[in-house]
């Protein structure tokens, strides 16, 4: 177990380090932050010499070198756009996407999965098929789309709800939180929605899925010679096995959630990360970009390992293959 | 969940939601960009500038006649052709009640002009700010700057006890990878006093009860809260919804909307930046054309044929909706030393442009590659899509590349210039046309003609440009840069298009003042 631990570890440094390099390389086709920062007037001389404060005009191995080994100290330089530490911006709009990212992932397992059980026992009934058909819309709508739409109903046309921002906060430490003011509840409604759309889909067709093809096996069929209560059956024993599979994909979306985050959060100027990863785009920031970047890898490696730990307590079997493996 | 702890927090939540603010006149306005930064020299821009503006006082300001007005000046007047004096304001505090003096002044000047402000070049004709007393200073000038009032409105002055003791007496230094403590706080002596600031987030101005400039002009609203809304989409929802009060920079796509919605009101009204085409005519063979071995722009009548082709009026109908003031001059309404009677565009027509073509050796045309930002200017693009199928109907094939800001400019500016036809837009920092004529105009000589970057040169506008810039009877000078703008415009040394509308966009409830600079003034607002 340590083992594997350790070697998942090392996969992940590389992961990073890949990353990182990517990232980095990508950042030398957006263009020059030099234009951005500087007024129309400024003559060239000025120019060159900020390129040079800021240590553009060294070599691409040792910006990326520089910029790895600062990285590592959790020191990501500073937003060319504000003229502030990277990791403070980063650490303000964290948890701003956390919880959006959170709620929106709740309310796709609450909603999905009821509703994939349900349609997964009742195939042919009407609400079913309903159910069905309007998921469709959670994939074929792009995000953007649907954000808009939620806009223009709830807040443009009914007025109940805001149409951007997080509402009131309050701050717990370094974290600020909108889930304890109504305005802040009020304004996650409808991003937390338009986030997780897609993923209840998602849920709900794969629990859907899963229960069809568990309910078809042979020790549902066995269960139910042995007379027990349909309740008993769908539940105690068919949804159990159809778990394992959820929990990865689930696991896995999160990531996902928080890295596509940036759509929903740019539609409703939801003050998180990936609206601020777009603001750095439009300005060429660099080490915002880089450092997004290097977090959303991060994010992903660690809830990847996270899924495999997990995998090994639900599912018995690995665990026995394993340490057959590992005995032979 | 048991019914109880849900009960608890919904009690708490309850109670949390009740905490208003008391009853208060608050302003709530968004922009697609957030001000960046406090410390208003931290970058020439507009839009920063004109929010710092909100909570710091310049020494002489533009009022919204866009004409000079005493700030924290009350008199200035030029003693001798190189020195120009100001009498201070008595009685002025910082919001930290600090009072205002010389000391002040010089030091303003000081961190203004040191590396790592972005305002040094409004400032680069003075040498010296010399104290005379605690209420009188001098401005020394490298040689005779007759407009050096006008540069001033945008040089914000600071606290020098307050800089001292934030360890901020330098703008933004970002070799030092910390934050400058300016960045986010201030200490003028301005209408409004700072708040709350979330950067890119939230920004929370208040009014400045010991404000001088109360008396004369009381100021309407309490509170003015500013959001970054980036999408073009939600920030005209939340102002639709009644969220907002006012946006700032309003979607071109949907004025036309907003324009028909009853409790929406447009305010617009012509920009000081012009909008243009400018051609390489300085090196012997094109970068980006079937040309080889001459530079066809340095024929004149290759350039009229282009401004014959180019039809500005169905640009500004079509393009623009409307929103855009075709223009004859590289300087707009608003700009000093502007003259309607010479704003006036030749006729466009593509018959005599293909007549010039054929002339002067082109009977088919050719092939130029055309330089253009997508995400710059309003419309930018869509502009020169026109402008392309425009040229086609006189035989010009304009490869068009239309691509961000950052790539852009980075393409056609110094040092490179690497481009034989583009689009640019210029706005003159003082107000003054002197100002677009030796960036834009003037030879290129490593000093002027910075941004001439088709590298237009005449040795009769050069000349014609250093008489203006030491002529101190403001009339000759007038009449001078009259002259150099006629002989731009008759020259054909760029092909002017127009002046983009400034157009913000309010509920009916609001008034406030709009200026061709664009520069939004929260102590003009008052709301019913």
């Amino acid at each position: 177990m340590i083992a594997f631990v350790i070697r998942r570890l090392c996969q992940s440094v590389v992961v990073l380090l890949t990353v990182a390099l990517i990232a980095f390389a990508l950042f030398n086709y957006v263009g020059d932050p030099i234009n951005n920062m500087v007024g129309q007037d400024t003559t060239p001389a000025e120019r060159v010499a900020l390129r040079h404060e800021l240590g553009l005009d060294q070599s691409f191995l040792v910006q990326f070198a520089r910029f790895v080994g600062h990285a590592a100290e959790g020191n990501f330089g500073l937003s060319y756009q504000e003229a502030r530490p990277v990791g403070q911006i980063i650490l303000e709009r964290m948890p701003a996407t956390l919880e959006l990212s959170f709620v929106a992932a709740l309310l796709a397992l609450i909603l999905g999965v009821p509703m994939g059980i349900y349609t997964g026992l009742h195939r042919r009934s009407l609400l079913s098929q309903a159910m069905l058909t309007t998921s469709l819309v959670g994939i074929s709508l792009p995000t953007f789309l649907i954000g808009i739409l939620l806009i223009l109903v709830f807040a443009v046309m009914l007025g109940w709800l805001p149409s951007y921002g997080r509402g009131t906060v309050v701050h717990i430490g370094w974290w600020t939180t909108g889930l304890l003011t109504i305005s802040g509840w009020k304004a996650i409604i409808l991003p937390a929605i338009t986030l997780a759309l897609f993923q209840m889909t998602l849920i709900m067709r794969l629990v859907r899925s899963e229960m069809i093809e568990v309910l078809r096996t042979d020790y549902i069929k066995f269960a139910r010679a042995r007379g027990l209560s349909n309740r008993a059956v769908n539940f105690g024993h068919a949804l159990k096995n159809t778990l394992v599979p959820v929990i990865t994909i689930t696991g896995l979306q999160l990531g996902a959630i928080i890295a596509f985050a940036v759509i929903t959060e740019t539609v409703f100027q939801w003050p998180g990360m990936g609206l601020m990863f777009i603001q750095a785009v439009t300005f060429a920031d660099i080490p915002v970009m880089a450092a997004y970047l290097v977090l959303v890898g991060f994010f992903f490696v660690v809830i990847n390992l996270v899924v495999d730990l997990l995998y090994y307590v639900v599912d018995p079997r690995l665990r026995i293959e394993h340490e057959h493996a590992a005995g032979g | 969940m048991s019914a109880k702890p849900l009960r608890v927090i919904l009690i708490i939540v309850a109670v949390l939601g009740m905490i208003t603010s008391a009853e208060s006149k608050t302003f709530r306005w968004a922009n697609d960009g957030d001000a960046n930064s406090m410390d208003p020299y931290a970058r020439e821009e507009t839009f920063l500038l004109s929010f710092d503006m909100n909570m710091y006082d310049p020494l002489i300001r533009l009022n919204q006649k866009m004409q000079l007005e005493p700030g924290l000046a009350t008199h200035w007047a030029q003693i001798n052709p190189t020195t120009w004096r100001f009498d201070l304001r008595h009685g002025v505090k910082f919001h930290d009640g600090t009072p205002f003096t010389a000391d002040d002044v010089v030091f303003s000047f000081e961190r203004a002009t040191h590396p790592g402000s972005n305002l040094g070049s409004p400032l680069a004709t003075v040498k010296e700010v010399r104290k005379i007393d605690d209420y009188t200073v001098d401005f020394i000038t490298d040689g005779p700057d007759p407009i050096l009032p006008l540069n001033l409105p945008t040089i914000a002055i600071m606290s020098k006890k307050w800089c001292e003791e934030h360890n901020t007496t330098r703008a933004a230094d970002l070799t030092k990878n910390e934050e400058s403590y300016a960045t986010r706080h201030e200490n003028g002596t301005g209408p409004f006093i700072l708040k709350e600031r979330v950067p890119d987030v939230k920004t929370v101005l208040v009014k400045n009860p010991d404000w001088w400039g109360l008396k004369k002009e009381p100021i309407d609203i309490d509170e003015a809260v500013f959001t970054r809304i980036a999408d073009a989409s939600t920030r005209v929802a939340a102002l639709l919804s009644g969220e907002l009060d006012m946006i700032y920079t309003v979607p071109p796509q949907d004025m036309v909307r907003l324009a028909r919605t009853p409790h929406i009101k447009i305010w617009k009204v012509p920009e000081l930046r012009t909008i243009f085409l400018g051609m390489d005519q300085s090196r012997p063979e094109l970068l980006e054309s079937d040309v080889k071995g001459k530079n066809p722009f340095k024929d004149k009548r290759v350039r009229q044929a282009f401004y014959e082709a180019i039809d500005e009026n169905a640009i500004a109908a079509k393009v623009m909706d409307g929103y855009a003031h075709p223009t004859a001059l590289i300087v707009g309404p608003g700009v000093n030393g502007y003259d309607p009677p010479l704003d006036k565009r030749f006729p466009s027509d593509p018959a005599a442009a293909r007549k010039l073509l054929a002339e002067a050796g082109y009977p088919h045309g050719f092939e130029v590659g055309f330089d253009c930002p997508n995400d710059r200017y309003v419309n930018d693009q869509e502009i020169c899509q026109a402008v392309v199928a425009m040229l086609a109907r006189i035989g010009i094939k304009a490869d068009l590349l239309a691509q961000t800001r950052s790539k852009f400019f980075a393409k056609i500016n110094a040092p490179h210039y690497d481009t034989s036809f583009y689009m640019l837009g210029w706005t003159p920092g003082t107000y003054d046309a002197l100002n677009a004529l030796t960036a834009l105009a003037e030879t290129r000589n490593g000093k002027e003609g910075e941004f001439n970057v088709g590298g237009y040169s005449n040795p009769k506008l050069d000349a014609l440009i250093a008489q203006i810039r030491v002529e101190l009877d403001q009339e000759k000078r007038d009449a001078l840069i009259h002259q150099a703008l006629k002989l731009v415009r008759d020259d054909f040394a760029y092909l002017p298009l127009h002046q983009q509308v400034v157009v913000w966009a309010t509920r009916n409830n609001v008034s406030l003042a709009q200026t061709g600079d664009n520069f939004f003034q929260l102590r003009y607002v008052t709301m019913k």
